[in-house]
């Protein structure tokens, strides 16, 4: 593979300091798996913090030794000569607290029950996860991020992160990303939750004990999902009309390509992701709103940030789209903080910042370079 | 490549008539930034903070290697991102001639600075006047496109500018007319070749 980070493996933190939820619940202990690549240079400037979006996880770059085929999923971004370069920066993937990839989570082993968390887990929010992000950098060291990078759910983070720790992050990149979601989004992820909720097989989030998975309900969820990631135009170019068999069976079978897509999506997605960390993630993306806390005032919320920002929307997305992330480039102007903001022309909708393209990765080269002036210098 | 920049103001004289008149540490909104050079060497000349609006994406990109802050958006839909008042000046280098809507553009300018300045090619440029008498369209170094590839919709003389700023109720304050790297001071309407404009609303 050209360029990869090569082989990787993960590594896991733990924190004995209890964790106080924004909801009020007390975390006792928890552990975060996470991934480093590149080198934490002398003076520890040149870490990067990852943030992953939601049904992302630490495996960022690379592959493992025992699963070649497992590429981290933002391997084509990050890893030697690549626009998150490996040689200069110090890179760290993490699992979310109440993810299901290794880090503490509804499904992790409770130590005080011997059971699964389940439904006891606490819904986490973005500040609680920049609070648990903050006390793996201290375990490493590292005392000022040189940015922090995501897409989605995961540019919350990065925003977040500017915005609870002023001082501890140079660079904010916060990629197709919002400062609150609309009520349409929040609909979506409604239904997604739903069709968890309702079934059978859900428990009330204690299916573990039972011995069964909400499958029917995650894959539904994963299903509506995935085509609010996609555009129009994509799912038109990549499937159209086309017909599996190539004829009408008047039946409910799957007879579209684009019915046995989803459906295969959402039938991988079901038989590894966790239903209560769905949930989760759901709940997180619905609360995050700095602007809250200001009577809605976006532009108050980000008096705090020092950090300078580089703001990347995608045009086909309606998820997340241009004009939302225009929303923080206003709040950031008004702020008189450093900001460049790029339309990315793509056609692949919400998940276009997980892509490759030549443009984007310009732009995200051209900016992280500027970042390692600042430390080479 | 700070020394590059600092130099740039011999090649281009228009950059070096803006940073004439920007006091030190002034904030600027420059619309049409291009690549970025002109905010990166009032930076590194005068010491300003501002933005660039662009709407290429190779110059967005460039931009950024600059490290010159740049929001991608197109100058025809106006400046609705800035807030009134924001920016000691607004400059719009090389620009004017290429906008459709220029007349809302000006008057923006002036709703999101205290100052604005503007400029542009003079088409009353002497050898332009010659073309146009020998039957072509100018193609020079001031306006380098044939008539089939020209952005240039709004080409216009020195003596049209302030004839939209006074009817448009804006305040010329200062003006530049150069010519091959020098100074205009006689017949600028006939030896100037490009031309920079201070200037804000009349009272």
């Amino acid at each position: 593979m050209d360029n990869s980070v090569g082989i990787v493996s993960a590594q896991r933190a733990q924190f004995d300091t209890p964790l106080l939820c924004k909801s009020g619940v007390v975390l006792p202990r928890y552990e975060l798996v996470y991934e480093t690549y590149g080198t934490l240079n002398a003076d520890r400037s040149n870490a990067v913090l990852i943030c992953h979006a939601l049904s992302g996880h630490h495996h960022v770059a690379g592959i493992y030794a025992d699963d070649p085929r497992n590429i981290g999923w933002w391997d084509n971004l990050i890893g030697s000569g690549k626009p998150i370069d490996t040689d200069k920066f110090f890179v760290i993937g993490l699992n979310n607290l109440g993810g299901c990839h290794g880090s503490t989570g509804p499904s992790s082993i409770d130590t005080a029950s011997g059971q699964p968390y389940g439904a006891s887990f606490p819904l986490v929010t973005v500040e609680d996860w920049v609070e648990s992000q903050s006390r793996l950098a201290d375990q490493l060291g590292i005392q000022q991020f040189a940015a922090v990078i995501g897409g989605s759910l995961g540019g919350m983070q990065a925003m977040q992160w500017s915005l609870s720790y002023p001082e501890r992050v140079r660079h904010v990149l916060a990629i197709a990303t919002a400062p609150h979601l609309t009520a349409e989004n929040i609909a979506f992820n409604d239904v997604a939750r739903n069709a968890i909720l309702t079934d059978p097989d859900f428990y009330g989030g204690n299916f573990y004990r039972h011995g069964v998975v909400p499958t029917r309900g995650l894959r539904l969820a994963r299903m509506l999902g995935h085509i609010t990631y996609l555009s129009d135009d994509a799912m038109a170019d990549k499937f159209g009309r086309s017909l599996r068999s190539g004829k009408l069976g008047y039946s409910y079978d799957i007879e579209f390509e684009i019915e046995s897509y989803l459906r295969y999506q959402g039938d991988k997605f079901a038989a590894y992701f966790d239903a209560n960390t769905y949930l989760l993630m759901t709940k997180a993306l619905d609360y995050f709103d700095p602007a809250r806390a200001f009577d809605g005032n976006l532009n108050r919320a980000f008096a705090a940030a020092q950090a300078k920002f580089l703001v990347v929307s995608f045009t086909t997305d309606w998820r997340f789209a241009p004009q939302r992330s225009r929303e923080i480039v206003r709040a950031l102007l008004h702020n008189k903080r450093d900001v460049s903001y790029a339309e990315i022309s793509s056609n692949h909708g919400h998940d276009s910042f997980l892509m490759e393209d030549a443009h984007y990765f310009e732009v995200m080269r051209n900016y992280m370079n500027t970042i390692a002036q600042e430390f080479a210098a | 490549m700070s020394n590059d920049y600092s130099q740039l103001g011999q090649l281009r004289p228009d950059f070096a008539a803006i940073a004439a008149w920007l006091p030190q540490g002034a904030s600027v909104l420059d619309l049409g930034c291009g690549d970025g050079s002109l905010l990166r060497y009032l930076r590194e000349t005068r010491g300003v903070r501002g933005y660039g609006v662009e709407i290429s994406d190779a110059d967005v990109a460039a931009c950024i290697a600059n490290n010159v802050n740049v929001i991608q958006n197109d100058l025809e839909s106006g400046l609705a991102d800035f807030e009134s008042n924001s920016f000691d000046f607004v400059i719009l280098s090389q620009t004017l001639q290429a906008t459709r809507h220029t007349e809302p553009l000006m008057q923006e300018m002036l709703r999101v600075g205290r100052e604005g300045i503007v400029s542009f090619p003079n088409f009353g440029y002497w050898k332009n006047r010659v073309n146009i008498l020998r039957g072509n369209m100018p193609v020079s170094k001031d306006l380098p496109y044939q008539w089939y590839d020209t952005p240039n919709v709004h080409l216009c003389t020195l003596h049209d500018f302030e004839t939209f700023c006074r009817k448009y109720r804006m305040l010329i304050l200062d003006r530049r007319v150069m010519a091959g790297g020098s100074a205009v001071n006689m017949l600028p309407n006939l030896l100037g070749s490009t031309a920079v404009y201070r200037f804000r609303r009349a009272a």
